[in-house]
């Protein structure tokens, strides 16, 4: 009980941070001192204090986009298990709602960009579709290489694993799926080498063009997703990358918090020393994320 | 340690996915030389305890493969002037996808094999198999003699994991006289690849059939 508290609460107040630690991860690349590590809320603080502007050509499925999205992306979040502690909600077959969670976020992100009616806007949702139609099935095939490694179809045991960690014979897949899950983190994320989240360039922008339109507490609302987003993404990621656990268990939940910063620092670490992919060969990288999970499967089914 | 070892040999077939899908030839080189640091390895982990000759062969080729060869063809790539491989033969998304129909290939062939049960579980053949496949599509669609030796040498480097199967039985001199051979080989090739680039101001191998004249 205390601990599905705790999950709550860490997903509605952590999020943010780890955009800070990103920021102040290229800000030390950059040779700057960078904003504050808190800087994500007070900029939440402050567009969520913002009147609405509304375009008069919008109906309510612009308002309900960034909505639905946050909706959809904190039950998402619900579904995970995080760090060694259960899930608060879980059911077998769970990873297919998780995926299509993401899926229906997605959807009404796109239609309120079409909403608006702007030409601009609708490149932005073109591409946006074409790229998660080739992220998505990368993140499938690490999900079912998970389930085929613990036998179970639910999020809570397929994501931790066997009790005592994955057994050594395997971690040639999951060095596999790691990549894989690793790619999808940064595609689903919009973050560099895929999307770069401070342009504001015609010919790069895929998903801050499809929120051009939104402001004030709309654009809060989407900013606030984005983090959750990259929040559930990463636990999902430390799951297979870093399945330890210590003896006591309270102590998990600062590893957790750690491991997590850890993983922000390292998307840091990638935005600062590459450049933003041309547009044509973010497809090269998303198949190749594809092409890894794939093959973990292979591995372990031959 | 043979799960270990599978680790590094699934990073040995996904650096050869990134060499074949990238076009600069200076990260190509850099891709083949970690994958050439990386293999050098394998004998620690293949043969289970130190023996003298086993360092030798892991030192050796950590300094052929790792830094020799791709320092002299660092340097080759300097003198040539080029950056990339223009217009390959087939483009470089269906050259990551023909890799990784071999590897597939390769996996699903080597599960067929009658090997010995001790290799039974190890990735060794498959990735052998498929580093070889690798090096057959770089020599057959890149035009650029620096290309070409690059995939001699990822050729090479399958052929290498393949002999680990046999590194308990095969004499170190066997081992040092392949990796001369290769230093060698890529020496003498470096040096032609300059020739021909100061006489033709080409590297395209393709112009080299109209040289009858």
């Amino acid at each position: 009980m205390v601990d599905n508290i705790i999950h709550i609460a860490l997903l509605l107040v952590f999020p943010p941070f780890l955009l800070g630690v990103i920021n102040k991860t290229k800000a030390w690349f950059g040779g700057r001192v960078g904003a504050p590590l808190l800087q994500p809320y007070y900029d939440l603080a402050k567009l969520f204090q913002k009147e609405w502007v509304l375009s008069t050509t919008t109906t309510w499925i612009f308002r309900a986009g960034p909505v639905v999205t946050l909706a959809c992306v904190l039950l998402a979040g619900l579904l995970i298990p995080l760090g060694r502690f259960a899930a608060p909600i879980g059911f077998a077959g769970d990873l297919i709602l998780f995926a299509y969670l993401f899926g229906l976020a997605r959807f009404f992100t796109t239609a309120a960009a079409l909403d608006t009616g702007s030409a601009f806007e609708g490149m932005g949702a073109a591409r946006e579709a074409t790229f998660s139609c080739l992220s998505e099935p990368a993140l499938f095939f690490a999900l079912l290489v998970l389930a085929k490694l613990s036998g179970s179809l639910m999020l809570g045991d397929l994501l931790r694993g066997p009790l005592g960690g994955f057994a050594p014979t395997v971690i040639a897949p999951l060095v596999l799926i790691a990549i894989g899950l690793f790619i999808v983190l940064l595609a689903e994320t919009c973050r560099i080498p895929v999307d770069d989240p401070n342009t504001h360039l015609e010919l790069t922008m895929i998903h801050e063009v499809m929120v051009l339109d939104h402001s004030g507490p709309l654009l809060g609302v989407i900013l606030y997703a984005a983090a959750i987003k990259l929040f559930v993404l990463g636990s999902v990621l430390l799951h297979v990358l870093a399945p330890v656990q210590l003896a006591t268990a309270w102590l998990n939940w600062p590893l957790f918090l750690l491991e997590l910063s850890g993983l922000a620092v390292a998307v840091g670490i990638v935005e600062s020393i590459m450049a933003r992919l041309q547009m044509r060969h973010v497809p090269y990288l998303l198949v190749s994320a594809v092409l890894f999970c794939g093959f973990s499967f292979i591995l372990l089914v031959r | 340690m043979i799960h270990l070892l599978n680790a590094i040999l699934v990073l040995v077939l996904m650096m050869n996915l990134f060499a074949l899908g990238t076009s600069r030839i200076m990260t190509v080189i850099q891709t083949v030389a970690a994958q050439g640091a990386l293999l050098s390895l394998i004998p620690l982990l293949a043969h289970g305890h130190l023996t003298l000759p086993v360092a030798l062969a892991t030192i050796a080729a950590l300094a052929l493969k790792g830094i020799a060869i791709p320092s002299m063809m660092a340097h080759a790539l300097r003198d040539a002037n080029i950056k990339r491989e223009v217009e390959p033969l087939i483009g470089l998304l269906p050259s990551i996808i023909l890799g990784a129909l071999g590897t597939v290939f390769a996996l699903l062939f080597a599960s067929q094999l009658p090997l010995a049960g001790e290799h039974a579980d190890s990735l060794l053949v498959p990735a052998s198999f498929a580093t070889m496949l690798t090096g057959f599509i770089f020599l057959t669609t890149r035009f650029k003699a620096l290309s070409q030796v690059l995939g001699y040498l990822v050729l090479e480097n399958g052929i290498f994991i393949f002999g680990m199967l046999l590194i308990n039985v095969m004499p170190l001199m066997v081992e040092m006289g392949v990796l001369l051979d290769l230093f060698v080989g890529i020496f003498v090739i470096c040096i032609i690849v300059n020739k021909i680039n100061q006489s033709f101001s080409s590297m395209d191998t393709r112009q080299l059939v109209s040289l009858k004249e």
